[in-house]
Parts: C-alpha cells; structure tokens; sequence
C-alpha cells in the first residue's frame, strides 16, 4: 500500500525524508511538501506514517490488487510506550489494536564503553560481551569438543 | 569536465568499518565497541539505521531462541533442525556458534526494553513453536539501533555504499569501502583495517508477482538489494550455496507470515475441495528426494512442493483455515497484531478485499524466489569457523572471515547457516565484531595501503550514470527513452524477467535446466553490458543504479550455482529439470565460487560438508 501526503497537513518537517528505508519520501520542490516519488518500491512499512508528527502520511492499498475504501491507521506514542490500530473495513467494518513498544526509558541502553574492560584472557576466549552471565545457564558457554562430535563427511 | 570532477570527496579512517545497519550490524557495531575500547568503529548505512534491514517494520516474533535456562532446547537441537530443513547441507560449526550466543543476545533485547511475551503460568518467554517466542515488536529495530549509536563512534546514515577497496601491500586484503551520500552525492572513502559486511540479501532479483504500483509488495524488502553478495563477490571472496534461493508459502499478495498461525493458532491448510492435500504428494516426493520427506518437522522445500503440485492439479486456491481458529478472541487478536507488527501491507490487503479470517478462510500463495542467508535458506559468503571446534577445512583464520583477509560478514552475508532470523544475525554481528577486533589488534602497525588512484578511479565508475544521463538527455525531447541510456527501473526488469524465465522464476513453476541457463548467462552478459550505459537522474537514482548492479552482481552468481548443482536437492525452492532428483552420492555437498574480476570468470567447485552433530 503505497504512501501518499495530505496537502493540507503536512509542513515539509522533513521527519519521513530522514527514515523511509527505501529512501522514496521526499519534498516537492514547488510545494515544499513530502510526497511519495517512487510507490513501486514502497514496502508499506509505514515508517514515515509512524513518523509524521502531523499525522499527514496515509497509505491506500496498490491498486492492482486492493479495492479502495478501507484505511489501516495508526498511532505511535513513544511517551507512552504504545501503538494503536485502527483497521477499517471496505464494507465498513472496524477493528481496533493497541500493544506496548517498549518496556525501558527511550535512551536508557548503557553503551558497552560503559562496562568494565575486558581483559586479555577475556579477549581470546569464545564468550561475547555479557557472557556468560547473560546465558543465565549452569556450566558457562557451551563448546564442542573433538572428542564429542562426530565429524563425518558425507 | 565529467561531473565527478566536482563532487567533494570525504576520507573517513575507521579501525573497524561495519557496512549496512540492520540486526547484524547493530549487533557487530555493539561488540565491536565492548572489545575495542580504543578502536574506531564506523556504521554506514545506506538508509537511517533507526528504521533500516529487514526489521525496520518490526517483527512479532523471535525466530532463533534455544531457550536453554530452561531447558528447552540444546544448540545441537538448532544444528539438527536447521540440517533437516536444508536437505542436509548446513554449515554445522557456523550454526552451533550461533545457536551458543543466541539466547544471551534476547536476553539483552529484553534488558534494553524490547517487549516479550510471557507464558502466565511458568513466568518464561512465550513459545510460539518450538524456535521461536513471541515479541510485541514494533520498535525491536529502533531498541537496538539506541545500543548501536551509543556504542558507535559514528554512524553514517544515508551512504549507499558501491564497492571495497583491497589493500596495495598485500595481496588479497581488504583496505576500506567506498560509496556515496545520496542527498549531499558526496564521494565517501572508508578506509579500514577491518571490515564486516552486514548488508541485505536480495529481493527483486526475480519477478515479484506483483507487478506495478503493488511491485514494491515483496516478501522481503525491495531495499535488500543484495549489497551483501555483490560487494565480496567482487573483490573475490568464495561464495556458497547460492543457488539455494528461498520460496515462501505465504498469505496472498501481502505476504503476511504464516508461522503464528501454524505453530500458535494452530491454522492448517486444505485445497479448493476442503482436503487436505500434502499426503496426495507423499510418494510422489519420496521418488524425487527420498527419506529426506519422512524427517520432522517436513522440510520447508518439499511442504511447498506439494503446495505447488497440488495448484498444478487445479485443486487451487489453498486456503488457510482460520473461521475456527478466529473465534476465540485472544487468537483473533494475535492473528491480527501478527501483521500490525510485521507486514502491515497484509491487513491493508484483507481490509481492502472484507476477508476477515474469522469468517473467510484467506488465499494463500508461494512467492517469488529470494536470495539471503538468515531464513530458511543459506546463501552467503564461505567463512571461517570458530576455532574451538571447526573441522581444519572450515578453519582458516578468524571466526567469520571470509577468504578475502580482513574481511568478515554476518547476518544474510554468511552463507552455510540457516535459521539464524533476526535475533541470529544479531549474534553472528557479535561473534564477526569481536574476531575482527582480535585481527585489528593482531595487525598491530601493519596497516592496509590504499592509494589514491584506487579510490580516484571508483569515484568515476561511482557517478558514471549520472554522467551518462546528463549527456544523453539533451539528444531527446521528453520522456524516459533514451538511445543512450537505460533507467534503473526499466534494467531491474530486465534483469527480473531474465530470472524468472531462465533461472527458475514462479512463471516458469521454478523450473530451469542447463540449456535454460546458458541462455539466462548470455542475456544476464548483455545486460552487464548495458549496466554501463545506465542513466541517473538524480542522486536517488543513482541509488537505484547501483543497487540494480550488485542485484546483477548477485544473480550472475546465483545462476552459475545452479548451473553447477546437477541435482534437484530443493524441490519447491527449485527444479533442474534436467536432473529432477536429490543426488546424495554427488551432491551432498556445499558449491563454492570464485569470482575474478580480471577475467570476468566464475570458478566452481566443491567442499565437504561436515557433519559434527549426531
């Protein structure tokens, strides 16, 4: 379902330029507005939909196998750690959705500078940063040892 | 004057360059800065990592979770299962070190935030099979892109990168990467000693069904344009199982996953006649690849074969049985959020069309072939294993290098190790960040020398098409006709309609043979050819030109595999005609290739496949 802008609602904040993946939103020149210059390559990620603060970015099912009239809206809020659906029928129908996002304070990942440094050992073991407490498993990493596998080549 | 004469150029050092934001290099990006305190780690993405790869849509579930504090599964149980599915032929040592790490990866995932869904009796990660849990993951892309930037020196966002440069000191070493800013087209040169390439695989190497306005709608995403193949292709890594091109079974024209309603609302499905229909198919498909079709769970492969079959005896449409299911309203919720949260475009489709499951039981279809190495497929670079217990000939040097030295891979890059998804991919980033840190260090003052002429040359190359469009475009009036030059769009097709006819496309019922083949390679030849007289526009164009490249790029190399396999070994991914069944004797086998740039040629041969798991 490709993209499409509502004229009266976006102010060219640029929000949807910056995330699309597939790099298809962009502004008009004459009217300093986004629109969408490539639906073939829209995913229907709805990225910039979650994005526009002015709730201007709408998608309409591709027309060479959706019927129109039916809207799939939505509502992040990173505030409040939800998003919300609302899913509307051709024949008018309704269903509405709402799941958590996030379970932490925006920004509150610790970078991994901030943990102790490694050591030298550390450096040339198999473990990953956090491990082997972040296993949460007895007996530490599991390995193989030659004595264990069998190594058959078929 | 060419036009690339004007454009900026900017040299950025980096100790180690991770290339392509998604799940593994956010993953690698993070590791990296944990065993590298001092070192400089530069992301460079080609969109905005916040939403970038396969998962900037979110994802409703995890598909790689051994869940081993409770005991549910052992890494080797992953290894057995990810074999069964690939007929066999599965980098055991590369799958193990995976399924080892996985778990501490989602624990980290739900430190940082990430919403998992509990089981309310036992308190653990509720299963939705026996791999994967189930997230509410709208925001699981920008959870774990936060850990990447925090741990990144610096991230560049928007940079499509086009091509590695190779160290002039020595011999089969990588030395940095080069590409472009699409909005400022500035020239970026990455100088590097260590490079992970975390690019996507590939979709819109073949058809899509979907054509027009709805082409964009493919399972996997149109800006997974096979960077991750085509960028060590080219510098002469050894790439493996790139034939193995993944088919989907999936919810019609949406591609709305089917494994929650499989695995958790236990759907099944029946043809036009309300029969179930996979057992129709039993002998014959024990013909083609024997016990191979008596292993549980029934391997990806043959279940779509049979779905093929029985659409081929026009007992179609199959359809999933939901009415059932769906009345129950916390499945019905979980069917619909299944899609909030990771195909949207799938509840566009069934509100467009009234198809509300728990009255319609809805269409489904196989999709068109895909290239990548995290699903239920392991196409990808051939790379080290770990050294604590890799078999020698998967042991050359640092865990998930490649052959090229200094040069590593994870997620849809490496080949061999199916299975991973997303939280795998993430893992695999680690596992390749902290070996390329070891190999950092281990360099000591050795650095890669890449000369000025390198990069000098490739920025020509870079903007070549928009150079070409610039100077054709005065020769015609209006329009997009050129004697001249071909846009992105209409070479994609080209390539696309090349893929589908000869290399095994849904119109051709994923049928090819070695006749078909060669006259894929000579068309694929011409349009390489042709790749040279593309024309961009603008700087998005120019994305799209290069991103047409490493497609081609990647479906040369897919097409020589197939070539090169004389065996059906994936009925319902696809045929060899011409060898329509699975030949353990001669087969059972990973295939190798070698491009070399020099002489335009592709090298083929064989390596072992080592079985370490009972």
């Amino acid at each position: 379902m490709p993209t499409f802008v509502y004229m009266t609602r976006c102010d060219g904040c640029g929000h949807c330029v910056d995330i699309c993946p597939s790099d298809i939103m962009h502004i008009d020149s004459t009217y300093r507005r986004a629109y969408n210059i490539e639906p073939n390559m829209c995913w229907e990620c709805y990225s910039c939909v979650k994005a526009c603060p002015q709730n201007a970015i709408d998608c309409r099912g591709y027309a060479d196998f959706a019927p129109l009239g039916h809207s799939v809206r939505v509502l992040r809020e990173e505030a409040k750690g939800t998003i919300s659906w609302k899913i509307k029928f051709r024949d008018g129908r309704e269903k509405d959705f709402v799941s958590p996002i996030r379970t932490t304070p925006w920004g509150s990942i610790q970078s991994p500078a901030e943990l102790a440094v490694p050591n030298e050992e550390d450096m040339k073991s198999q473990e990953l940063a956090h491990e082997p407490a972040a296993l949460n498993i007895e007996g530490g990493l599991r390995t193989l040892r030659p004595d264990q596998f069998k190594q058959v080549v078929v | 004057m060419g036009m690339f004469s004007k454009r900026k150029t900017v040299c950025v050092d980096a100790d180690v360059l991770v290339i392509g934001g998604g799940m593994a290099g956010c993953g690698a990006t993070y590791e990296a800065r944990y065993w590298g305190r001092d070192l400089k780690v530069v992301c460079v993405e080609k969109a905005n990592i916040e939403r970038s790869g396969a998962v900037a849509q979110g994802l409703y579930a995890i598909n790689c979770y051994m869940g081993t504090q409770w005991d549910e599964n052992q890494p080797e149980d992953h290894v057995r299962y990810a074999r069964n599915d690939l007929m066999g032929l599965v980098r055991e040592d590369l799958g193990y070190d995976i399924a080892r790490h996985v778990d501490a990866s989602v624990h980290m995932f739900e430190e940082w935030g990430l919403p998992i869904m509990k089981d309310p009796e036992t308190g653990q990660y509720l299963r939705e099979g026996k791999w994967q849990i189930m997230i509410h993951g709208e925001s699981y892309k920008p959870i774990v892109a936060e850990a990447a930037r925090k741990a990144a020196t610096e991230v560049y966002n928007r940079i499509m990168v086009t091509h590695l440069l190779m160290d002039e000191s020595k011999s089969n070493r990588v030395g940095g990467a080069v590409g472009f800013n699409v909005r400022t087209g500035d020239f970026y040169v990455f100088r590097a000693k260590a490079i992970i390439v975390c690019a996507g695989g590939a979709s819109h190497i073949y058809k899509p069904r979907s054509v027009g306005e709805g082409m964009g709608r493919t399972w996997y995403a149109p800006w997974s344009s096979a960077s991750a193949y085509a960028l060590p292709i080219f510098v002469g890594a050894k790439m493996t199982q790139m034939e193995n091109r993944i088919v989907l079974t999936r919810f019609k024209d949406g591609y709305g996953p089917v494994g929650a309603y499989f695995l958790h609302l236990k759907t099944y499905t029946e043809n036009a006649y309300g029969n179930e229909y996979e057992s129709n198919w039993y002998e014959h498909t024990k013909e083609l690849v024997g016990d191979y079709i008596d292993r549980h769970p029934v391997p990806t492969c043959l279940r779509n074969h049979a779905f093929l079959e029985e659409m081929k005896a026009g007992r179609g449409p199959i359809r999933m049985v939901t009415k059932e299911a769906f009345q129950d309203p916390h499945k019905e919720t979980v069917g619909w959020e299944n899609f909030l949260g990771m195909t949207i475009g799938q509840a566009v489709v069934w509100a467009s069309q009234n198809i509300d499951p728990k009255h319609t039981n809805p269409e489904l279809t196989t999709s068109e072939p895909y290239v990548m190495g995290s699903h239920a497929t392991c196409s990808g670079a051939w790379a080290s294993g770990p050294s604590d217990y890799a078999p020698s000939e998967y042991q050359w040097g640092y865990n998930r290098m490649m052959t090229v030295d200094g040069l590593f891979g994870a997620g849809d890059t490496i080949g061999g190790t199916a299975h991973k998804f997303s939280s795998g991919s993430f893992a695999e980033g680690r596992i390749a960040a902290k070996a390329a840190v070891n190999y950092v260090n281990d360099l000591r003052n050795e650095q890669p020398r890449v000369s000025e002429q390198q990069y000098e040359d490739l920025k020509k190359t870079v903007f070549q098409p928009m150079e070409n469009y610039q100077v054709g475009r005065n020769e015609i009036v209006a329009g997009t006709i050129s004697p001249s030059y071909i846009l992105p769009l209409p070479g994609l097709q080209r390539l696309e309609k090349i893929m589908d006819e000869y290399v095994g496309g849904f119109s051709a019922h994923y049928t090819t043979n070695t006749h078909m083949l060669n006259r894929g390679l000579e068309l694929l030849g011409m349009l390489r050819e042709d790749l040279d007289r593309l024309g961009a526009e603008d700087l998005h164009q120019l994305q799209r030109a290069w991103e047409l490249k490493h497609r081609l790029m990647a479906s040369e190399s897919v097409t020589h595999h197939t070539m090169f396999r004389e065996e059906t070994r994936w009925p319902g991914y696809y045929y060899r005609a011409d060898h329509p069944k699975l030949d353990d004797t001669d087969w059972h086998c990973f295939t190798l290739s070698r491009y070399d740039r020099e002489s335009n040629e592709w090298e083929m041969e064989k390596a072992p496949v080592y079985h370490i798991v009972d």
